[in-house]
């Protein structure tokens, strides 16, 4: 009966950065009952943060009867989109938060402020990693340094409270190439790998777990040319950037998926990216097939392969571990799986911290002015890790994994590398 | 490969999470797909049986009592009295201390935010000392700001109803809360953790309007994980009964509610996924072979030997309609409705709609039939608002009907697993 209603055009929030997506049948659809709010990690620790509400339907609605501009309390949203899944009736919240960001940094926000500049250097953090990690040595030592952790603090405002993650000797991409590619080559059995930056430049031994795993279950890995997913680009509101960014990703899956790949990957805000916001922000040709074919990986594994069977067979060393699901995993159906197959692999005990909200999502918990806020939402994970057996945590996102390190002094592992010890070694 | 059970409930409602208790306490593997975070944040709290037959008699005393004369095609006369009395036996154990009503069959009357008495059979412990049957007198206290509740009126309604007792209202002003429009949640935080002492601000402000009353009513937003600790700090610091009374969402006795369920469907063993849909499955036969949840754009499979569907009625999304007719959309098991879509509902906003009670139709065993009268699969059953025939809102019967349907669907899911064809080699259960 919905569909009766409306056949009026869609009210543009702003021009041109970004391909119009209709918002009025998700404004539309908000009966107000507040369940986001109660949900929002950062309005339950933020009394000044209007919440999710406020962010989308209630602010779409108001622009759309005069030009009122964007609240500013829209940059405080982590975009952790955790009131996506608590909205009974399915309002797409964190697209309104995108969308909304995006017109406050293109019509409010100077370019030559310190939170612009700031944050279009969190958002691109990938570029920098590309410079950086030609000489990780250097860099590693100059981002560690407290002069440059004083001066990031004072004139970019990014917290001097945590360290750096360093970059790796050697890039994922490089060990990739220097092996010869992939060592398994099959018409049928084709993934191809999202690596993203982290793992590229920072955890390359994830994604090399990655692809020893699925080459141990024969599959060849291609690891195409690629581009931040933009999920820090989304939550800074440098829309721009992030569809330059998507448009170059969606170009290259496609065409992959033409000959018969299948996407992974192996960080979930990636996944998340490629799969809800690439299609719910941009309407590239390909979009919605890149979406329908992207995985994270252990899920992708799950599907095809008996994987649970495998790894009753698996005895690697004993070990315990705190799993964490990130939000972006809980959103995708993830937040079980984990716990749920590595779990059941004897010797290996897996405790789920609970549901909450690491608190740093991203660049977010980054910014000085978020540090306090993002520690306070942590503090119900950081408790939790410390009560569960043993003293290593297990998390798929390497911002949370950064969080859980920083609030506990814990190793982090990736379900991948803990998959590879069951599987391959 | 498909993700692997012996047991997939669609749904995380109250009828769903009955359903894979009832499963899982068998022994056999559950897992639960819910679309969205459980709908019981969204409930009041109270567990409403049977308040009013079709016919609108009522306040019923005992619902059970009742059942007899329902029509034939009511869930309570498919699942049965038994199933009822079972799955309020259910409730009780996962609601222990929590909740009270188990010492009776008989109907309880609890106040609302609108000021009328509803009649329920399970409710809050913290509800209880508000009960409409008690005749000690009452002062209802909101809060400034709150929109769904004013305790003038609803003390004002009160009265006009026709309670045994002088009822009054007033409205203070919450103590360390400053957003104006902050959520119950907010409030129940602030309680939970006592900030800046605000259990006894808060008593203090509440003692400048006692006049004598021995009982004092606040809408239910005395603290998430510890209301017996929240209201006990109120009535020792104002010499008087406090108590709750319901609120709409976001509902803290809901998200109560919630906790509760969810700890029990842990300790089951029941794995739980929230935040994708199922929207398609494969059939074989005359079974269901495997149900698709739409994670994010990619459709993952999910087999089971056994399915049950409890994704909620017209409201919840369970039953969806245009203009072409009503439909079920995730197994598109048969909903019967007119043809004419005026003939859905009447005029009068309480009228007697049709829509009311539009559904799938189940057999004694719950499974969904066609238009035949045949089941529509032989492994698929249906729990909750999605089974049609009853006007639950009218006969306030939608909990009681979740936990006999729920119930049911579960134990026969349960033991029909492995009883046709079998899907499942091996159980594997990691506990």
């Amino acid at each position: 009966m919905s569909d009766a209603i409306d056949d009026s055009d869609p009210v543009r929030v702003s021009d041109d950065w970004t391909s119009d997506p209709d918002l009025r049948p998700g404004a539309d659809a908000c009966y107000k009952c507040s369940t986001c709010d109660s949900a929002c990690p950062v309005a339950a620790v933020d009394e000044t943060f209007p919440g999710p509400k406020f962010q989308g339907p209630e602010q779409w609605r108001l622009k759309r009867k005069e030009d009122v501009d964007v609240d500013p309390s829209v940059m405080q949203c982590s975009n952790c989109m955790r009131c996506d899944s608590a909205c009974p009736a399915g309002v797409s919240l964190s697209q309104m938060h995108n969308t909304a960001r995006a017109a406050y940094v293109d019509e409010q926000l100077s370019p030559f402020s310190r939170e612009y500049v700031r944050d279009r250097l969190l958002a691109n953090y990938g570029r920098l990693a590309r410079i950086g990690s030609r000489v990780p040595r250097l860099t590693n030592a100059l981002m560690g340094s407290s002069v440059v952790s004083w001066l990031n603090e004072r004139l970019l405002g990014i917290t001097s409270d945590r360290e750096f993650p360093s970059f790796a000797e050697q890039t994922f991409r490089s060990w990739f190439r220097e092996r010869g590619g992939s060592q398994v080559s099959s018409a049928e059995k084709r993934v191809a790998y999202f690596h993203g930056d982290y793992a590229n430049f920072n955890t390359p031994e994830v994604g090399k777990a990655l692809v020893r795993v699925f080459e141990r279950y024969g599959y060849e890995v291609a690891v195409p040319e690629q581009r931040c997913s933009g999920t820090p680009m989304f939550a800074n509101g440098m829309l721009p950037d992030a569809r330059r960014a998507a448009k170059f990703n969606v170009e290259t899956f496609r065409d992959l998926i033409e000959e018969g790949y299948d996407v992974v990957c192996s960080c979930t805000s990636c996944s998340m990216a490629l799969r809800q916001e690439y299609p719910e922000l941009f309407d590239f040709e390909g979009t919605d097939v890149v979406a329908t074919h992207t995985f994270e990986a252990l899920e992708y594994l799950r599907i095809h392969e008996d994987v649970e069977a495998d790894l009753r067979a698996a005895d690697p060393e004993a070990a315990q571990y705190a799993y964490h699901a990130p939000c972006h995993a809980r959103n995708q159906g993830l937040a079980t799986q984990a716990t749920e197959l590595l779990g059941g692999v004897e010797g290996v005990e897996v405790t789920d911290v609970g549901d909450s909200c690491s608190g740093i999502s991203g660049t977010y918990g980054w910014k000085a002015e978020n540090y306090e806020t993002s520690m306070q939402i942590g503090e119900e994970m950081f408790e939790h890790m410390e009560t569960a057996p043993g003293e290593t945590g297990l998390t798929e996102c390497p911002t949370c994994a950064m969080q859980m390190e920083h609030g506990t002094g814990y190793e982090v592992d990736h379900p991948l590398e803990l998959l590879e010890r069951c599987l391959v070694r | 490969m498909a993700i692997e059970d012996d047991v997939l409930v669609v749904g995380g409602g109250l009828a769903g999470a009955t359903a894979a208790l009832a499963a899982a306490r068998t022994g056999v593997r559950v897992r639960l797909v819910s679309y969205k975070k459980s709908t019981l944040r969204q409930a009041s709290g109270l567990v409403d049986v049977l308040g009013y037959a079709p016919d609108g008699t009522g306040p019923l005393v005992d619902p059970f009592e009742a059942i007899d004369a329902l029509p034939s095609t009511h869930p309570y006369r498919l699942a049965g009295t038994d199933a009822l009395g079972r799955g309020l036996a259910l409730f009780d154990e996962v609601a222990g201390d929590a909740y009270r009503g188990d010492h009776t069959d008989a109907n309880a009357l609890v106040p609302t935010t609108g000021g009328a008495v509803k009649p329920t059979a399970r409710y809050p412990a913290t509800v209880e000392p508000g009960l409409a049957s008690d005749d000690r007198d009452a002062l209802l206290v909101g809060f400034d700001g709150t929109t769904d509740f004013d305790a003038p009126l609803a003390a004002a309604h009160l009265g006009r109803a026709g309670v045994p007792f002088d009822v009054r209202g007033a409205t203070v002003t919450f103590p360390g809360v400053a957003a104006a429009d902050a959520t119950a949640t907010r409030f129940a935080q602030v309680l939970d953790a006592d900030e800046g002492g605000a259990r006894a601000v808060l008593a203090d402000r509440v003692r400048t309007h006692l006049d004598g009353e021995r009982r004092v009513g606040l809408p239910a937003v005395l603290g998430e994980t510890d209301p017996e600790g929240v209201r006990g700090a109120l009535e020792e610091a104002l010499g008087v009964a406090v108590f709750e009374i319901p609120t709409g969402p976001p509902s803290v006795p809901g998200v109560r509610l919630e906790a509760l369920f969810s700890a029990a469907l842990s300790a089951a063993g029941v794995r739980v996924e929230t935040g994708n849909p199922v929207v398609d499955f494969e059939g074989a036969g005359d079974r269901i072979d495997r149900a698709f949840v739409d994670r994010s754009g990619s459709a993952v499979p999910y087999r089971a030997d056994q399915y049950v569907l409890a994704t909620g009625g017209l409201v919840g999304g369970g039953i969806d309609s245009d203009r072409e007719g009503v439909v079920e959309p995730v197994f598109d098991c048969h909903v019967p409705h007119p043809t004419d879509r005026y003939d859905w509902f009447e005029d009068d906003a309480f009228g007697d709609h049709a829509f009311a009670r539009f559904g799938v139709v189940v057999d004694e065993t719950m499974r969904p039939l066609d238009r035949r009268g045949h089941p529509e699969w032989a492994n698929l059953r249906a729990a909750g608002a999605v089974v049609g025939g009853a006007d639950a809102a009218a006969e306030k019967s939608a909990s009681g009907i979740s936990l006999a349907t729920g119930y049911r669907a579960g134990r026969l899911a349960a033991s029909g697993v492995g009883a046709g064809e079998l899907t499942r080699t091996e159980c594997g259960h990691t506990r």
